[in-house]
């Protein structure tokens, strides 16, 4: 007698029950993202909205606010091509070489997402201030005065998105070892056919990503940037100081514009680099 | 004609003479230099300058810094809003990647970009949306004030800008993994015969402890050290709603370097034992779920 004999015949198939919880994880998601992110950008917008054309137009051509933007704006840019320079560098030697302290200085390029933005704030202040050790030797050599200026809002916005840079670029720096570059030089390419076809073709897309990310992010930049700046009017004042300036004015108004025209900016730098992405896989899938 | 044909073993020590060391040894020196030069100079000096000054006025200064009232209070209120954002973020972020990851429906990409937003806002501009809000003449303030409640100048207001920033911390190291997982344990569990809330007890919980652990470790380090967005909302009002990162910029423009420099020594050091337990719980993680995190 076979086994399938005293079996009792499976349903064909099960209908799968589905899964539970839908509208209760969806619907406290919802309100979540409602009251904490939702709610406050809809009352900025309105807030922003507030101004007519003239009342937009004042602000943005006041001096004040374009020296803040133009700073952090500026001093963000400079910032991300520095890193663009030293940031694959670092990957480059971190993944591929193996030489005293390497271990520590990888751990080290995390140490600017974790260090409180205060904590690093001061300590670069203190470093770079005409007074500080670092600071009074670059103005001796140089004749160039880091603190207080907008040298020294770009060198604290080095040290915040130095990680970005390294931390994406190492990913693919790895993979690259294993086949592509092994690959090309099993091939015949020389190294510096391999550096120029392998190599930097496939860390651009990556590198692109990190210097919008780390842009993004230095424009924004307050804690480590506020104690290095000075601070001075048109100077060295960086535009969220400006909105908070603005707020203790209770000149709202003024405010929001600040707010909404940095807003916008980041928002247009991650579309963008989320459509470069797009395109530059679309562009590799078809060759 | 097989003999032409080298083994893989031999193809790849000579790929690996090409690929590995390929690069000249004067390229190869210079390289190493300018990462050791660079990242000296740009991470640790700024670090090491941080307990140098804590110390530069002798271990009294540094001990009475720590214990002073003020810092004990910042030190309790910083404690009490981690304590709260943290869960409050985990709870969100399990319900946000239950939702994503289980489930189709229309206007996912919608929430997906809700949750990388705070990514693209400055902190500063966090906390001034919250003013917006919560403020005297915002659109909740009055009504609140009349139940008595009061949000901005307080721990509510201090809890909801640390919320603002950090709960992508938590919710995407989740939606990640649980994207990776799929949904066919799940099914089984159920079509086993458990119920929901046992299925997700026994099989998701589990299945995610470590990138729960994760995020909230995240969480928990930005919650400690945020400042743009708590800066604005605070009030700094000393030994109030100063937290540890405000104390120290108040101890800072007060002129008490030595002080200031104490107070961020200690949050330098949490800062760094955080980062040894994240490189713990990595290797817990599957790697494009680390990989994708890392760069935040």
């Amino acid at each position: 007698m076979s086994v399938h004999a005293i079996m009792p015949p499976l349903p064909a198939r099960r209908p799968r029950r589905p899964i539970p919880g839908f509208g209760l994880s969806l619907g406290y998601s919802i309100v979540y993202l409602s009251f904490v992110v939702l709610l406050p950008l809809i009352a900025l917008a309105m807030s922003a909205a507030r101004l007519d054309f003239d009342g937009w137009m004042r602000v943005l051509t006041d001096d004040r606010v374009i020296a803040a933007l133009r700073l952090s704006f500026g001093s963000a840019l400079a910032a991300a091509i520095v890193n663009s320079v030293f940031g694959p560098i670092c990957a480059y030697a971190l993944v591929r070489f193996r030489f005293p302290g390497r271990r520590m200085l990888d751990a080290l390029v995390d140490v600017p997402f974790a260090l409180p933005t205060a904590v690093a704030g001061i300590a670069l202040a203190s470093l770079y201030a005409p007074s500080g050790p670092m600071g009074k030797a670059i103005l001796e050599v140089f004749g160039v005065q880091v603190g207080y200026t907008s040298l020294g809002v770009t060198l604290a916005l080095i040290f915040v998105g130095l990680p970005f840079t390294v931390r994406t670029l190492q990913p693919v720096l790895r993979d690259l070892e294993g086949d592509m570059e092994q690959a090309a030089a099993l091939l015949g390419a020389d190294r510096s056919r391999v550096w120029r076809r392998v190599i930097v073709p496939s860390v651009a897309p990556a590198l692109v990503t990190a210097f919008t990310l780390s842009f993004a992010r230095g424009a924004g930049e307050y804690g480590s940037v506020i104690f290095i700046a000075g601070n001075f009017p048109r100077l060295s004042e960086i535009a969220p100081l400006l909105i908070i300036i603005r707020l203790e004015e209770s000149n709202y108004a003024g405010a929001s514009a600040i707010a909404m025209v940095m807003l916008l900016v980041s928002l247009c730098s991650l579309v963008v680099i989320n459509l470069f992405q797009a395109l530059m896989r679309e562009r590799l899938g078809h060759e | 004609m097989s003999e032409d044909r080298p083994s893989s073993a031999c193809l790849q020590a000579h790929a690996r003479r090409y690929a590995g060391a390929g690069d000249g040894p004067v390229l190869r020196l210079l390289l190493i230099l300018i990462t050791w030069l660079f990242l000296s100079i740009a991470v640790l000096l700024p670090l090491c300058v941080v307990f140098v000054e804590a110390f530069a006025r002798g271990s009294d200064v540094f001990l009475s810094a720590l214990v002073s009232r003020e810092t004990l209070q910042a030190l309790s209120l910083t404690l009490t809003v981690t304590a709260l954002v943290v869960p409050a973020n985990m709870i969100f972020g399990l319900s946000a990647a239950w939702a994503l990851t289980k489930f189709e429906f229309p206007g996912k990409p919608v929430l997906l970009s809700l949750i990388d937003l705070p990514f693209a806002v400055s902190p500063v501009i966090a906390g001034y949306v919250l003013v917006l809000v919560f403020g005297s003449s915002g659109w909740l303030g009055p009504v609140l004030s009349e139940l008595g409640v009061k949000v901005l100048f307080s721990t509510p207001g201090i809890v909801l800008a640390t919320i603002f920033v950090t709960f992508p911390m938590v919710a995407r190291p989740l939606i990640a993994l649980m994207e990776d997982q799929g949904r066919e344990e799940e099914e089984t569990a159920l079509s086993l015969g458990a119920g929901g809330l046992r299925t997700f007890l026994t099989v998701t919980l589990p299945n995610v402890r470590w990138a729960l652990f994760y995020g909230g470790l995240l969480c928990a380090a930005r919650s400690f050290g945020e400042f743009g967005a708590v800066s604005v909302v605070s009030g700094h009002i000393r030994g109030l709603t100063n937290t540890m990162p405000l104390h120290v910029e108040a101890l800072y423009n007060d002129n008490r370097v030595a002080a200031a420099f104490a107070v961020a020594s200690l949050l330098a050091s949490f800062s760094l034992f955080t980062l040894i337990l994240k490189f713990v719980l990595e290797r817990k993680l599957p790697d494009d779920v680390r990989e994708a995190e890392r760069v935040r």
